[in-house]
C-alpha cells in the first residue's frame, strides 16, 4: 500500500492513505484509504485486491474478506455498465474508512444517476425459474454486506457499503 | 489482471469445460462464447468443472442463467462439479442449487448424465 497519492504508472490506479482523528466521542483513529480506478472491467481485480487487503488488516476472517471484495466488485461493475455505459475514460473512486467495529466503503462515480428504488427486490425462486439475467449484483451486495446505501449528490453518485467486525 | 481460462474435453458423451481463475464482468464474455460454441455444435450435455475456479461474481453467474433454457430445450443440461466452498457459497446465496445440479465430484455428474440417457432409451 502506498502512502501518497501519486499514480502508480504500472496499473493506471491512484492510491492515497490518510490517518485522521475525525471521530466523535471516541479516541480511536479512523484510517482512510483511497483508490481511483479507470472505469474498465479489467481493473476490477485492482478494486477487489485493494479492499481485500484493507479488510484483512482490519481483522476480518477470510470469508468476510472474500464477501467484501465481491460486494465491491458488484458495485464497480454496476457503475461501469450503467452509470458510465462502458465509457473507459471515466473514473471510479473507492474510499475505505476503518474505525472498529465499522468497515465502510464509499464507491463514487460521476455518471448517470441510479435509483435503487426502481430495481425490484427479486424473488429468487421466481427469478431463477424464469432464467432472468442481470440485476443480481445488487441482490448479492445486500446479502454480503450489513448495510448498502445509495445517495445522489450534485456531482456524484455514492454507494456506501458497511460491514461490522464482530 | 486476474486470468481466466477455459479448457474443453470430452468424458463419454459429456462435454466438460474446466474453468480456471477469476470469472468476473471482464472474463464472463469468454464463458459466454464457450457456451455459444457448444450450443451451436448441438453439444447439450455440458459439465462445468469448477475445481480451479478461484472467484465468481454475478456477471459469471448470469452466464449460466443465460444458456440453461437453450441447453435444456436441446435435451441436455448444464451441471457443475468440484466447486471450492468459497465459490459454492456464492452459487448457494443466489439459490442456484434449486435449479442446477451441483456435484462434489465430476464422475458423479457424468454418471448422472449417463443414467438419464439410459432411462430415456
Amino acid at each position: 500500500m502506498q502512502k501518497n497519492n501519486r499514480a502508480n504508472k504500472d496499473d493506471g490506479c491512484y492510491r492515497k492513505k490518510e490517518i485522521g482523528t475525525l471521530t466523535s466521542g471516541g479516541n480511536q483513529k479512523t484510517t482512510r484509504l483511497n483508490l481511483r480506478i479507470p472505469s474498465q472491467t479489467e481493473k476490477l481485480n485492482m478494486a477487489r485486491e485493494f479492499v481485500a487487503d484493507a479488510a484483512k488488516v482490519f481483522g476480518f476472517k477470510e470469508d468476510d474478506v472474500n464477501n467484501i471484495a465481491l460486494a465491491v466488485d458488484e458495485a464497480c461493475t454496476n457503475i461501469i455498465k450503467h452509470a458510465y455505459s462502458y465509457d473507459a475514460d471515466k473514473e471510479i473512486d473507492i474510499v475505505v474508512s476503518m474505525k472498529k467495529p465499522e468497515f465502510e466503503i464509499l464507491i463514487e462515480d460521476r455518471g448517470k444517476h441510479f435509483n435503487p428504488n426502481q430495481v425490484p427486490v427479486p424473488n429468487m425462486k421466481e427469478y431463477m425459474s424464469h432464467y432472468k439475467r442481470g440485476g443480481l449484483g445488487m441482490y448479492l451486495m445486500k446479502k454480503l454486506m450489513d448495510k448498502v446505501e445509495y445517495s445522489i449528490h450534485p456531482k456524484k453518485n455514492v454507494v456506501r457499503l458497511i460491514k461490522y467486525l464482530h | 489482471m486476474n486470468e481466466f481460462k477455459i479448457s474443453f474435453r470430452v468424458s463419454g458423451k459429456v462435454h466438460v469445460m474446466d474453468l480456471k481463475g477469476y470469472l468476473d464482468a471482464h472474463t464472463a464474455p469468454n464463458l459466454e462464447e464457450a457456451f455459444q460454441k457448444l450450443i451451436k455444435e448441438e453439444k447439450f450435455n455440458i459439465l462445468v468443472n469448477c475445481r480451479e475456479l478461484a472467484y465468481i461474481s454475478s456477471a459469471g453467474l448470469g452466464v449460466f442463467m443465460a444458456f440453461i433454457e437453450d441447453v435444456r430445450t436441446g435435451g441436455g443440461d448444464i451441471k457443475m462439479s468440484n466447486m471450492s466452498p468459497k465459490v459454492y457459497n456464492i452459487f448457494d446465496l443466489l439459490g442456484f442449487p434449486m435449479l442446477y445440479e451441483i456435484f462434489t465430484d465430476e464422475h458423479e455428474a457424468v454418471k448422472k448424465f449417463d443414467a438419464k440417457k439410459q432411462s430415456s432409451k
